[in-house]
């Protein structure tokens, strides 16, 4: 090939720009973020770095929060993120502090800052760093504070419990004769009074009765077995031993399956459906029921014309139990000033002083001035639910467990499969034993 | 991107030996060569040959994504793990499975709209930029386009098979067909690559040729069959390798429309290797699934490469 060269100024121009233009880059560039990555400087001291994990309606009330943190600390005092949440979340967490870089406060689900804070990323939450946002122990609820400790450190200042619970199409329930005076559903207890319910709705709708997500939504099948597993007497935690253990009691969880399989079968509840679309069949009446977490209250309220409700899971089996986890606020590791440490701590204080807008979105507060405030308490539908709360079981201790994690992915996909018939229950049992070997033998790969 | 031309023109520059240069300019034309390669010389040392090194060596140590050093010596015990492990096999088969229904589809129909696309009269730029338009989004957009149409019950596609009388299927939803479903994304998707590398090889083909050939009263498909077909084998061997490559490094779109559900029936090996590595911080068992993976793309690769030149030699 002949390579007929351009006429030398040009190029040399041309090459002249843009070193000037790298040049100018360089200089501008010594107060951006870039720069201070370079340099491995801070990016301003009185900046507050912030990652989160909120999207949809969370994260639009999350931005008004974050807002008011401006408004009160001057318009360059926060730099936020938000990124997708699960597994790529916490992978980014994680890396980031390996590189030194983290934010200086992030959010976390309880389930999985164990695991970070076992990675040793994580800074204990000491009295002496609570006491820098005003906080002690003692204002959070006992069970979801214990729940972020590693051993008897605590890593994790709790902002929520976050409960599966049951939202309620009103004028279908309504037609069926489900709800009281108030419009509230009335109590159902038991497997029959449950299908009774259930058989009532499909009369109305013509169709399914109750709609919980399964494809695509591997997290939303394993809220609701966890659920409904944890409401048998007898039930063990999937995993012992920090995983190493598969203590499931595997009869109970077989039974779960069943349960979930039968009634899809029947055709109560539906067989194949996606996360927007389980939300979608409650709003337009084409069910009666949908399990999900609470925050997509936000996303019910914004659907015009729609009159719903919500409770926690009626008690299907022996005792009452619904899966949950909590969000938490974590500090990643990494040298700090004192003042770095008060401003970290300042914003948290920011945030759970506005507990009551985050509880507007469906979250429990775990904060208690909030939760034993008047205000949350006049709530609704929260208060209707508030008491899920306090049946929460969230995930099996294990370093491949938590929200959104492996564990979730593992046994959520195979639950799913149940619900649209395309395995049976001890299929689906043997499937999720065999996949959950390898992490069983495997050590802790953070411990 | 013209690469099926490339062979021809600079044979034919080195079949004219320079007959008065000196060596010495030879030379410093070898050195201005190598400085023009090294940028990416460069970079390719650094992010591609360096990590690789590293990929064999983490590959038999117990590493860790959060722990500093390479962790303890595993020897053999991570690629036993992925060789004993059923996912991974699973993994393998789900990742050659996607070549199969992708590959045929995208050699055949690039090569099929080529052919139509440059017979058109009018409107050849619509035709063009039609196939090729897909090729420009990325991944994420294509993937979500897609999750639309197949989303059960109300998506696109159920709505359109109610709308025909027929039972809605939930394609994605399926472990019989979601792959089917990935597999139909990527077709649409990639299709315009391979349009514009055989669209380049047809405008290679003088027309002379034709017009004996129509003189000589060769029909349409007798002018594809004996003409175009045997004129684009090297584009056709071109476009092969790089689909079947392209196609066993399957990520994104697994990643984004199904996360290897249902199940784990879409789960495809770098899937397997992110979960594995990024996840369960498990650098190093993740580095052996990645070494197994490496083997078998070199084993198709070279595979495909002797088939080839067995070919060509039986054709001479």
């Amino acid at each position: 090939m002949t390579w007929n060269a351009p006429p030398g100024p040009t190029r040399r121009t041309l090459l002249r720009g843009g070193l000037a233009g790298a040049a100018a880059l360089g200089l501008a560039g010594c107060g951006s973020p870039l720069a201070a990555g370079i340099a491995g400087t801070p990016l301003n001291p009185d900046t507050v770095t912030f990652w989160n994990l909120f999207g949809g309606g969370d994260g639009a009330r999350l931005q008004g929060m974050l807002d008011v943190y401006r408004e009160q600390n001057g318009p360059g005092s926060l730099t936020s993120a938000t990124f997708a949440w699960g597994n790529p979340y916490y992978t980014k967490v994680s890396l980031a502090t390996l590189g030194n870089k983290p934010p200086d406060v992030a959010v976390a689900h309880s389930t999985r800052a164990t695991i970070l804070a076992q990675a040793g990323l994580l800074e204990p939450i000491t009295d002496e760093l609570l006491a820098l946002g005003g906080f002690s122990s003692s204002d959070f609820t006992t069970s979801v504070f214990d729940a972020g400790k590693v051993g008897d450190v605590a890593y994790t200042i709790p902002l929520d419990t976050h409960p599966y619970v049951l939202f309620f199409n009103s004028d279908v329930c309504g037609q069926a004769g489900l709800l009281d005076g108030d419009g509230k559903l009335v109590q159902i207890v038991g497997q029959q009074a449950f299908e009774d319910a259930l058989t009532a709705i499909a009369g109305v709708t013509g169709g399914a009765a109750w709609a919980a997500s399964n494809v695509g939504d591997t997290s939303g099948s394993w809220r609701l077995f966890q659920t409904l597993y944890w409401q048998m007497d007898g039930a063990t935690d999937f995993l012992g031993d920090d995983g190493q253990q598969l203590t499931v009691n595997e009869d109970l969880a077989i039974a779960t399956m069943e349960f979930i399989g039968g009634l899809a079968a029947k055709g109560l509840l539906t067989p194949t459906v996606d996360y927007a679309g389980a939300g979608t069949q409650l709003f337009t009446g084409k069910v009666g029921f949908q399990t999900q977490g609470e925050w997509e209250i936000t996303t019910a309220q914004s659907i015009e014309g729609l009159t719903f409700g919500m409770a926690p899971i009626p008690q299907v089996f022996d005792v009452p139990a619904a899966q949950a986890d909590s969000h938490t606020f974590i500090i990643p590791k990494m040298e700090r000033t004192d003042e770095q440490r008060q401003l970290a701590m300042g914003f948290v204080k920011s945030m759970l002083d506005q507990s009551l807008s985050w509880a507007e979105g469906g979250h429990v507060p775990a904060y208690i001035p909030t939760l034993e405030s008047p205000e949350f308490a006049a709530l609704e539908p929260q208060a209707d639910y508030a008491a899920a709360a306090e049946i929460a079981k969230y995930d099996p201790p294990g370093w491949y467990s938590g929200s959104g994690s492996n564990f979730e992915n593992v046994v959520g996909s195979q639950i799913g499969l149940v619900q649209q018939q395309l395995a049976s229950p001890q299929e689906a049992m043997a499937a999720i034993k065999s996949q959950l070997n390898t992490y069983l033998d495997t050590p802790s790969p953070v411990a | 991107m013209s690469a099926p031309t490339l062979p021809r023109q600079s044979s034919a520059a080195s079949s004219a030996p320079p007959r008065t240069e000196k060596t010495s300019a030879l030379k410093a034309e070898g050195r201005a060569g190598w400085l023009f390669v090294a940028p990416f010389a460069l970079f390719y040392l650094l992010w591609l040959v360096g990590p690789t090194l590293y990929m064999l060596v983490t590959s038999f140590f117990n590493t860790s994504l959060v722990r500093p050093g390479l962790g303890s010596f595993a020897g053999l015990a991570n690629y036993r793990e992925m060789l004993t492990r059923p996912e991974f096999w699973d993994a393998l088969w789900h990742t050659l499975y996607f070549t199969i229904l992708t590959t045929i589809p995208l050699v055949v129909l690039s090569f099929v709209f080529a052919v139509l696309a440059n017979r058109v009269r009018r409107g050849k730029w619509f035709f063009r930029l039609a196939f090729f338009l897909p090729y420009v989004l990325p991944s994420a957009t294509i993937s979500l386009i897609w999750v639309y149409i197949f989303t059960p019950d109300t998506g696109l596609w159920p709505a359109a098979q109610t709308l025909f009388g027929f039972d809605a299927t939930a394609i994605l939803a399926d472990p019989a067909t979601a792959m089917i479903g990935i597999a139909i994304a990527t077709v649409w998707w990639t299709l315009g690559f391979n349009f514009v590398l055989y669209l380049a090889g047809l405008q290679d083909i003088p027309r002379e040729l034709y017009e004996a050939a129509a003189v000589d009263g060769a029909t349409p498909w007798q002018q594809i069959r004996f003409l175009t077909i045997p004129l684009l084998s090297r584009t056709t061997t071109l476009v092969v390798l790089l689909q079947i490559i392209a196609s066993l490094k399957i990520f994104d779109q697994v990643y984004l429309m199904t996360q290897g559900g249902p199940g784990i029936s879409t789960q495809v090996v770098l899937t397997l290797v992110a979960n594995t590595g990024f996840t369960d911080n498990r650098i190093g068992a993740a580095s052996a699934a990645s070494v197994l993976l490496f083997v078998v793309i070199i084993a198709i690769a070279v595979g495909r490469q002797l088939i080839e030149r067995r070919q060509e030699r039986r054709a001479a």
